[in-house]
């Protein structure tokens, strides 16, 4: 409703000399001016806070258009084929070797292992919080994860480095871990999202009508067979929309695996080798001194565009896992 | 009738077992609520283990070598510390090299120094400590015993163990430097202030203009909803995807204005890695946080509000900026403080916009060259040496102080508002 702008404001304003006259000559009986007033404020205004909302928008084009751009010059050079850069299975840009697999391998294993970590803890603490636990253990707990939730993630790199990995390798040996490895970057990174699972969870599970609950338990189900067989099919599609974007999260996670993972592409699926990943290379590469025309500056653009694709697809399947599948009670 | 019938053959199985097997699905249930509530327990053990950790490597002791021993030094009872501006020097002058003397005295004569000055001096150069080795919290109390006895006894002479708190005040106060013993985190703090000051002055104005735009103005429709769509894809994308974005619109495309070349403050080499390229990189990283507090904030003001206000005769924006706004304040202002939390702990982004890789000076200007303290944590904790992993902790300690100050603030500033809201 636009009330504000399209009406006409007879109205006197207090000391102008001019409209009290007006608003006199209307009082004695003379037609109101129905003309609309001029009020630049209104229409500068307007378009401020427009060009604020179409600046997002700005955001993401510019972001396409330069990883974009940079990439394309990555892709024409005549040292690189996409064909390669897909399939390729070494990464060495010192030697022309430009295949991404072990890249997207050590990606996919330190994503892998932080999920295995956070889905089932993440997923326990929710079911917990909502259907078990008092007002008091929540009030406890709740607060935890939201302080787990805002540490900065060289914390946890340097928590990674420093306390899991030394765990890791007096449990399986020091010569069977190294000491940077895939396996102690993807728990820490699963400690990352864990709250950001267990906390979307939670509120899925909340939006699920205390009635069906009620309904179960009265047909003399237990907690548990409410929590499992009512409560979790019924936000499924918020569990599922939490894990995609805890996914999401775990691929575009940088510091950590650039701490914790070690430096060099390899290509392997042991946890306990160095192996690193997209990010950790695009840090690596862009934190030393790269001149801005050699391809190891413009592979890092190519790699960008495949992580920003990646956790876009992540994204807007999230979204579309939250909204479409969500069952409408009531 | 096919569900009547699978009933059937449920109840036929089970038959009057019902009732005979609840004491197991009650254990059952037993069981796993324990099992949920350890999983539970995991998250807050892992918050318990990187506090452990992180307090653990920041005190400790130390085996100092000493060149010339302090004590040494001493005159009379009076400790090295203690000594007068005389004295100073005239240790100096016994102590040192007479070329190295002469570049000192070459430099500003000794006498016209400060004290505090003489005492740096000789500790630098006539003392020289040295850490030769290192061990945590734990170690130091669990296990002198052990230490004491790898040392042996009596320890070489010039060497000494004692108790280092790597936190310190001078820590705060002191630039960052080669020396783990002198280092500090003052550049890094300055730096870290510079670029969130930065980003929110960019994100802040936006950020609320385009809340103001998406709640107020924008019509529904498709263009509105491609916009939120939009907004929460940019919450989503990884930090270091805007690191590259900074690094090559700030960075590269804009690097005679981030350079400072254009205002005649560019070094000689003129260069875009400057505090405002990575504070503005920083700026639109928290640009989606801002808006959809913003937005959220500005949806709880009730429409009763505007409608009184509009029956009044205001216009639409006196109706936002008189009422809307002011009531939605302190809304607004908690998220900015989260996202302000979330600023000043970024790394990634601040990495590939080019923080310098070691910088003693204090950023002077938008156009310095800068480091942050998550960056100068993310340096120390990748040096092999022990001494840089207790920095990096001590580092790690200020930062979650600082940001346990700003969400503490943030909390206070909701439970004011949500008070206000019962009124």
């Amino acid at each position: 409703m636009d009330l504000g702008t399209s009406q006409a404001h007879s109205w006197p304003d207090r000391g102008q000399a001019r409209d009290r006259e007006q608003w006199a000559a209307e009082v004695r009986g003379a037609p109101l001016s129905l003309r609309r007033r001029a009020r630049p404020v209104e229409s500068v205004a307007r378009a401020a806070v427009t060009f604020c909302g179409l600046a997002s928008i700005a955001i993401t084009l510019a972001t396409v258009y330069y990883l974009g751009r940079e990439a394309s010059l990555f892709f024409r050079s005549s040292e690189v084929s996409l064909a390669e850069f897909l399939t390729g299975r070494v990464w060495q840009p010192q030697i022309g070797h430009f295949g991404i697999l072990p890249l997207v391998s050590a990606t996919l294993l330190t994503s892998i292992i932080g999920m295995a970590v956070a889905v089932p803890l993440g997923l326990a603490a929710a079911i917990y919080l909502s259907e078990y636990a008092s007002d008091r253990t929540r009030s406890v707990l709740k607060p935890l994860l939201e302080v787990l939730a805002g540490v900065p993630t060289v914390v946890y790199g340097y928590f990674a480095l420093t306390f899991v990995t030394p765990i890791l390798r007096s449990l399986f040996g020091r010569d069977v871990v190294e000491i940077y490895n895939t396996g102690s970057a993807g728990i820490v990174i699963g400690i990352l999202i864990l709250p950001l699972i267990a906390s979307m969870s939670e509120d899925a599970f909340a939006a699920v009508p205390q009635a069906l609950r009620e309904g179960a338990l009265a047909l003399g189900a237990t907690r548990l067979e409410v929590a499992l067989g009512i409560v979790l099919p019924a936000a499924a599609s918020g569990v599922a929309a939490a894990m995609i974007l805890g996914l999401s999260r775990a691929v575009g996670e940088t510091m950590i695996v650039a701490i914790a993972a070690g430096a060099g592409p390899r290509l392997t699926l042991n946890p306990f080798r160095a192996a690193e990943t997209m990010t950790g290379y695009i840090a690596r590469i862009s934190g030393g001194d790269v001149s801005y025309d050699s391809l190891d500056y413009n592979s890092i653009f190519a790699i960008g565009l495949l992580l920003f694709l990646i956790t876009l697809a992540l994204n807007l399947l999230g979204r579309m896992a939250a909204g479409r599948w969500r069952e409408q009670y009531e | 009738m096919r569900e009547r019938q699978a009933f059937l053959d449920v109840a036929g199985r089970e038959g009057n077992s019902f009732v005979v097997r609840m004491p197991y699905r009650r254990t059952r249930d037993a069981i796993v609520q324990a099992l949920l509530l350890l999983a539970t327990a995991v998250a807050a053990l892992s918050l318990s283990a990187l506090t452990f950790n992180i307090i653990d490597q920041s005190f400790g002791l130390v085996l100092l070598e000493e060149r010339i021993l302090r004590e040494s030094l001493a005159v009379g009872d009076r400790s090295l510390e203690e000594l007068s501006q005389a004295e100073l020097v005239e240790i100096l002058r016994a102590k040192l090299r007479p070329n190295l003397l002469q570049r000192l005295e070459s430099e500003r004569p000794l006498p016209q120094r400060s004290q505090a000055e003489l005492y740096a001096l000789v500790m630098d150069r006539v003392v020289q400590p040295k850490i030769v080795r290192s061990w945590s919290l734990f170690e130091s109390l669990f296990g002198r015993k052990a230490i004491l006895q790898e040392l042996g006894e009596p320890l070489p002479p010039g060497q000494r163990l004692m108790w280092r708190s790597w936190l310190n005040p001078k820590f705060v106060t002191s630039p960052a430097g080669a020396d783990p013993l002198r280092a500090g985190v003052r550049t890094a703090i300055l730096g870290s202030l510079w670029l969130v000051a930065i980003a929110m002055a960019l994100a802040l104005p936006l950020g609320i203009g385009a809340a103001i735009y998406l709640e107020e103005y924008a019509t529904p429709g498709r263009a509105m909803r491609l916009v939120e769509l939009n907004i929460g894809n940019l919450a989503g994308i990884p930090s270091i995807i805007y690191g590259m974005l900074g690094l090559a619109l700030f960075v590269r495309a804009l690097q005679p204005l981030t350079s400072g070349a254009l205002f005649g403050m560019a070094s000689p080499a003129p260069n875009g890695r400057t505090v405002i390229s990575a504070g503005l990189t920083l700026g639109l990283l928290v640009l989606p946080i801002i808006i959809i507090n913003a937005q959220e904030a500005i949806r709880a003001v009730p429409s009763s509000l505007r409608l009184a206000s509009y029956a009044l005769g205001a216009t639409k924006w006196q109706t936002i900026w008189h009422h809307v706004l002011p009531s939605a304040l302190p809304g607004i202002l908690t998220g900015s403080i989260l996202a302000l939390a979330r600023a000043i702990g970024e790394t990634a982004p601040l990495i590939v916009v080019g923080a310098a890789t070691f910088i003693t000076v204090d950023p002077k200007s938008p156009f310095s060259p800068f480091t942050a303290l998550p960056v100068q944590i993310h340096q120390w904790t990748t040096r092999p040496q022990a001494e840089f992993r207790h920095l990096a902790a001590a580092a790690i300690i200020v930062l979650l102080l600082l940001l346990l100050v700003l969400n503490a603030a943030a909390v206070l500033l909701r439970a004011r508002y949500s008070r206000r809201q019962l009124e």
